[in-house]
């Protein structure tokens, strides 16, 4: 268990969670600004909108958890839930 | 070494047999051996083309086919083997040891079938031996979640039986070749495939039951059953239309689950079927890249999910917990094993250099190609909730997120060698896809790295993980919560039940009536009874069984005594 006197972890201190996200935030900037300066196949017309795959991710994973999330409110049961009565 | 038409699981069987005679460091050598001797043998002994047959009554029965789909499988069943046994190595219970053994020889008999009758063999077998190491776990859950899993494969082989015997009395074969969705037969063996492959509503006792297994035990379960029945999807029913739209459905519907599931090991569960959805698809689509595609998918399946698996049992195994909500802060103690997880979130979610990219992309390709757009996006949809729920949530729920507190120690030696292998192997294919896909059964020019497709990718997943880190900063990610979620399987493990219950309580009324009748004819019989001579007879007086049995020993008892005194 923990103790009072424990030594710093890597993400204990908030500066190197702070320096991995901007580290992070980067990638993505030039990621998304190599789409319109690198030449690809577009086999898709939907590829061709800037930023498709970019777009299309991020969005996914948003509805993705917003989705699931009110779906709790439909299908989430007590923990025992099948264990009352099986 | 051994003669070449050696079918593959009898070196397994003889080893299963070994290890209930054998005790510590002697079963782990067999455990180890047996896969290295027996892949050693298919890699340099069995040339593709390879037949072995006996006649029993009057079936040819074929227990070995090596052609390039079987021998691929079985090369891969064999690593699989090998990983799982080093993970494995500590464990002292013969009832798993013999158990794991039997179940990989059941999954290499299965692929190296050559005819339905020898596939059923070992396709129940694969399901009789399997159980057991979810029985291993010893709780009340597991126990009743074995017996559900149980029902549910051995119903699959049922089917697979009466599809089989319907195909031989139309065909007059029982080669297992292609079959098709024609007629009866094939529908019957259709379903008994996809019960094993957790089709949609088909599914739940993959959910149910890997998860209560032991946290060995799952390593071993992740790796056979379900890829047994992609490769006798890829053998059976290739290019069958209405695989792509249930794959598809596959791929999608069990990341909403996995992202409120609390239960680390039942999420990986859940990504399982998203996974084998993608191996369905390009089952269904069925031209040469796509077959290709879902062949080589399911050999990285195994092993990228195999570590996620083992990073999970070793968790597990360590803290004794494995629920999201309980687990957090794991890197400071266990960071090798936090590593080793992440080359596997990796390789699941697809990023180039790691295994999943090599393989997916080859469905995804083939799906483009073959205009499906829409299902196309749904993959695409699906490419991004996996990464989000096995990529992301998997390493940063145990490992990071909130400290739970927890110290504990580095996952033991033999679990590391064992994830370590495992990932080599995940960056290996991933860096170097050239010798995997020489290994694959279709002849196919593909090569998955050019700037679009590695840009395509790379955009896609990382602004995946940017709307992950959105919504954990602006607090919309939901929390872990202590919860069951439910899913299909309450159709039999809440609605079944109920519905019985309420036909019995409806019925009571006429119990009633029934209970009435049946009294009053056991009076008039009592009352008939007694005015025979019978009834005057002392030892026919309505006593307890317990006290026939007590003088039936005192009787025996006395003959002891006097037997001794005489």
């Amino acid at each position: 268990m923990k103790q009072a006197d424990e030594k710093q972890y890597l993400f204990d201190r908030v500066e190197n969670v702070n320096r991995l996200l901007r580290g992070f935030y980067t990638v993505c900037g030039i990621l998304f600004v190599l789409d319109f300066i690198l030449h690809r196949h577009m086999t898709h017309d939907w590829e061709h909108l800037p930023g498709f795959y970019a777009v299309f991710g991020f969005i996914a994973c948003v509805v993705l958890v917003l989705v699931a999330k009110e779906m709790r409110k439909v299908v989430m049961r007590k923990e025992d839930y099948y264990d009352v009565d099986d | 070494m051994w003669m070449t038409e050696l079918p593959p699981f009898v070196p397994f069987f003889l080893a299963a047999l070994l290890a209930l005679a054998t005790r510590g460091w002697l079963r782990g050598a067999v455990m180890l051996a047996t896969p290295v001797l027996g892949g050693l043998h298919l890699w340099f002994d069995v040339p593709d083309g390879t037949l072995l047959s006996v006649s029993l009554l009057e079936f040819e029965l074929t227990l070995m086919r090596a052609d390039r789909l079987s021998l691929l499988f079985g090369y891969l069943f064999h690593i699989a083997a090998f990983i799982a046994a080093v993970f494995a190595l500590h464990v002292r219970d013969t009832s798993q040891s013999v158990a794991s053994l039997l179940y990989a020889g059941s999954a290499l008999g299965a692929v190296f079938a050559g005819d339905l009758m020898t596939l059923f063999i070992f396709w129940e077998l694969l399901a009789v031996t399997s159980v057991f190491l979810i029985w291993a776990r010893k709780t009340e859950r597991a126990i009743r979640a074995g017996q559900r899993y149980l029902i549910m494969q051995v119903a699959s082989g049922v089917l697979l039986l009466a599809g089989a015997l319907v195909h031989y009395r139309q065909t007059g074969s029982l080669a297992f070749d292609f079959i098709g969705l024609e007629g009866i037969s094939g529908t019957l063996i259709f379903i008994a495939f996809g019960i094993k492959c957790a089709f949609p509503f088909l599914h739940n006792w993959l959910t149910d039951a890997y998860p209560e297994a032991t946290p060995t035990g799952t390593v071993f379960l992740s790796a056979f059953t379900t890829k047994v029945a992609v490769y006798a999807l890829a053998r059976g029913f290739p290019g069958t239309d209405i695989l792509i739209y249930i794959g598809a459905a596959m791929t999608c519907f069990p990341i909403f689950y996995a992202v409120i599931e609390n239960d680390l090991r039942r999420v990986l569960a859940y990504s399982m079927i998203n996974q084998i959805g993608f191996m369905v698809c390009g089952v269904g689509i069925g031209t040469a890249l796509a077959l290709n595609g879902a062949v080589s998918h399911a050999f990285n399946d195994v092993i990228f999910k195999g570590l996620l698996f083992m990073s999970m049992g070793a968790v597990l195994h360590r803290t004794g917990e494995i629920n999201g909500s309980n687990l957090g802060g794991l890197y400071k103690t266990m960071p090798k094993t936090a590593l080793l997880c992440i080359v596997g979130a990796s390789s699941i979610s697809a990023f180039p250099l790691f295994s999943g990219f090599v393989s997916k992309s080859m469905v995804m390709t083939a799906m483009i190609e073959e205009g499906y757009d829409y299902l196309w996006l749904m993959l695409l949809f699906a490419s991004a909730g996996v990464f989000h729920h096995a990529g992301i949530k998997i390493p940063y729920f145990a490992f990071f997120a909130h400290d739970s507190g927890i110290r504990t120690q580095e996952a033991p030696r033999n679990m590391l060698i064992a994830m370590g292998i495992a990932a080599v192997l995940c960056i290996f294919i991933g860096s170097q896809p050239q010798y995997l896909y020489s290994l694959l059964p279709w002849e196919v020019d593909y090569w998955p790295y050019d700037t679009t497709h590695v840009l395509a990718q790379l955009q896609l997943l990382f602004f995946s993980a940017l709307a992950f880190v959105w919504l954990n900063k602006a607090g919309l990610y939901p929390p872990e919560l202590r919860s069951v979620n439910i899913d299909a399987e309450w159709l039999y493990r809440r609605l079944l039940p109920a519905c019985v219950s309420f036909v019995r309580r409806a019925a009571q009324p006429l119990a009633g009536v029934l209970q009435g009748i049946r009294q009053n004819y056991w009076q008039t019989l009592q009352t008939m009874y007694c005015r025979t001579s019978l009834a005057d007879y002392h030892l026919a007086a309505s006593w307890p069984t317990g006290s026939m049995v007590l003088w039936i020993a005192v009787f025996l008892g006395g003959y002891l005594l006097l037997d001794a005194i005489l």
